[in-house]
């Protein structure tokens, strides 16, 4: 393990964990669902440290990019979310959120400098996708298939429990 | 980096159980569910480092039964809303004694 590792590893982390208790205890819902946004970008960079990119840009896409816009949605339709300027009031926060910002896209520029040596423990990460796959529509194809059942019923359920009652 | 991510995974699901138990808003308690599911999904893909492919295969699997859940949940929350006006926890007691 080399230090670069480590020091993302740790900033993710930490990432990770101050979102998630700044999530905890917003007052408003808008800036909570934003805070576990940050959280789940933070665990996406974990994932792919710990050697599953492929459960990482599923982490974004599915998990940021559309459940938590259906609680923003949800949020927005029942009308809950007061007005409010920013939550980084004050000049510690500011500062706070400036440095993160510089940290990442210091990170960045090292990674597109210098390619960072794996993880020693890391024997083929380059068809994770391959075993992810072989293992999913094989071992566990049957499990696969009645997860598309629940996304059907879990489709009519929603709709039937959200529509509104027509009185005929 | 197995341990550490363990106990990443350990504080993220203990921050969760904490907003379910004291927020009463009840879309927040559903984003706490979720954080509570990312958490033992980082436990996954930490011991899938371990243990072979298989828990990623979980992990998708858990992100498929999330977002039903999302679906399903807020749907509910949508209904309880339209009946008592509010998304407030402490609003529904219907089934309280007095």
């Amino acid at each position: 393990m080399n230090g670069f590792y480590d020091f993302q590893f740790y900033l993710f982390s930490l990432m990770a964990v101050v979102s998630a208790l700044l999530f905890v205890t917003r007052r408003n819902p808008v800036p909570a669902a934003l805070w576990l946004v940050n959280v789940m970008f933070a665990l996406s960079g974990l994932y792919v440290m710990l050697d599953a990119p492929f459960v990482g840009v599923i982490q974004v896409l599915v998990y940021a990019g559309a459940i938590m816009v259906v609680f923003v949605f949800v949020v927005m339709l029942l009308n809950l979310g007061r007005a409010e300027i920013s939550d980084l009031r004050g000049l510690a926060a500011r500062l706070g959120a400036g440095i993160v910002g510089l940290a990442l896209v210091a990170n960045l520029l090292v990674l597109l400098r210098s390619r960072p040596p794996r993880a020693e423990s890391a024997p083929a990460i380059d068809n994770v996708v391959t075993d992810v796959a072989a293992s999913l529509f094989t071992d566990y194809l049957v499990a696969f298939e009645l997860t598309s059942v629940v996304l059907l019923v879990a489709v009519v359920g929603a709709v039937l429990l959200a529509k509104k009652r027509v009185t005929s | 980096m197995i341990a550490e991510a363990l106990i990443v995974s350990a504080l993220l699901f203990a921050i969760g159980v904490i907003g379910v138990l004291t927020r009463r808003n009840a879309i927040i308690l559903f984003m706490c569910v979720e954080l509570m599911l990312n958490a033992v999904n980082l436990s996954f893909v930490a011991l899938a480092k371990l243990h072979g492919v298989a828990g990623h295969v979980f992990v998708i699997m858990v992100m498929t039964i999330a977002a039903a859940e999302a679906a399903v949940g807020l749907a509910i929350v949508i209904s309880v809303f339209r009946h008592f006006g509010s998304v407030d926890l402490s609003a529904l007691r219907l089934l309280r004694d007095g």
